[in-house]
């Protein structure tokens, strides 16, 4: 017999008792089944939660399994599927990436001691979504016309294509940084909240390009379409620089309240 | 490995979570989302995945696949860092 413990993939609100039909069908994490815990005194905060293989998820496991990134992509995607799918009818608080209760009981303890905080914030996020922006810096090109390069040596044609190069890659880092505070002032002007996360690098990273800015911004759902279009507008015209914008995301980098004052928190 | 394709958002699966790139969702699953210590058997932040996981991600930069752009150091004598290693961004741009 599997011992089975119980995965938590985010808090919601239920309103009108309809969530958990919206779930029926998912495969969770382990292809699970996902469901509700409540608390049993008619609150609409409810937890979404699935068994999952104990011997998975216990800590050793768990360690050994996240150093294998295919492991960790299947887990990720199952845990933003569910996400993806509350967040289409409710606000959503997705919890952090595995984590994992004994067993329902354990989650309804914690949901009872935490109900009003959750709900606080559910008030708060409702209605806004998450969006991503990213900005990188192109490989510059070689300049079109190496201009005199006939008549020079090889050596100094080559010294002189360097240079070129050289300047190029920093006019390209000029234009970026010049870009980044457009693209920021004009996302602030529809933005709730701002999070920035570490520039991506490293094997998943998609390029082209190196990312110099990787920020989260959160947005009335009503100013969505117009977030996008002005921040990639924004972005325009800045050779050997692009913007980027994904989402809507669920508000997983504003599950939880900034500590600092939002929006007007200072670049790191 | 997943190949480094085009930009994400852009595929025709069906599926929304299937067009997000892997890197933008562990950057939100990884250092966003409600962090529950004290109740849980277990969670992310007990057991610093996210030192291993960057671990993984940034391995590949190194020797075997190195930047294409110049270094931190090079840039600095030069006095052009880039965006991200300027403490703030000047008013009125170069």
């Amino acid at each position: 017999m599997t011992e089975l413990i119980t995965y938590a993939y985010a808090v919601a609100r239920d309103a009108d008792g309809s969530l958990e039909a919206e779930l029926s069908g998912l495969p969770g994490v382990a292809d699970a089944p996902v469901r509700l815990v409540r608390t049993g005194d008619d609150g609409d905060v409810v937890v979404a939660v699935s068994a999952v293989p104990a011997a998975d998820f216990d800590e050793r496991a768990l360690r050994s399994h996240l150093e294998d990134l295919d492991w960790l992509e299947v887990v990720a995607r199952a845990h933003h599927r569910v996400i993806e799918a509350l967040a289409a009818r409710s606000t959503v608080l997705p919890l952090r990436l595995a984590t994992v209760y004994v067993d329902d009981e354990s989650v309804r303890l914690m949901l009872a001691d935490r109900r009003r905080a959750f709900a606080e914030r559910l008030a708060e996020l409702a209605a806004q979504t998450e969006w991503g922006v990213k900005i990188y810096v192109e490989a510059a090109e070689a300049p079109e016309e190496p201009s005199a390069d006939q008549d020079m040596s090889p050596g100094r044609a080559y010294l002189s294509r360097r240079r070129a190069q050289r300047h190029a890659r920093q006019d390209a880092y000029r234009h970026a940084e010049e870009a980044a505070r457009r693209v920021e002032e004009t996302a602030r002007t529809y933005a709730v909240d701002q999070v920035r996360h570490r520039a991506q690098q490293g094997e998943l990273a998609q390029g082209p390009g190196e990312n110099v800015v990787n920020d989260a911004y959160l947005v009335p759902q009503q100013d969505a379409e117009d977030f996008r279009a002005d921040v990639l507008r924004a972005g325009d015209g800045f050779p050997g620089v692009r913007v980027e914008v994904t989402g809507p995301w669920a508000p997983y980098s504003f599950a939880v309240p900034a500590e600092a004052e939002p929006v007007r928190r200072a670049a790191p | 490995m997943r190949p480094v394709g085009g930009p994400p958002a852009r595929s025709d699966e069906p599926l929304p979570n299937q067009q997000v790139a892997l890197i933008d969702l562990l950057d939100r699953l990884l250092s966003g989302g409600v962090v529950l210590t004290g109740d849980v058997v277990l969670s992310i932040a007990d057991i610093d995945l996210v030192r291993i996981t960057l671990r993984a991600l940034v391995v590949s930069i190194s020797a075997a696949n190195p930047s294409p752009w110049p270094s931190r150091e090079e840039l600095a004598q030069r006095g052009e860092l880039p965006y991200l290693e300027q403490p703030t961004l000047p008013e009125g741009g170069p």
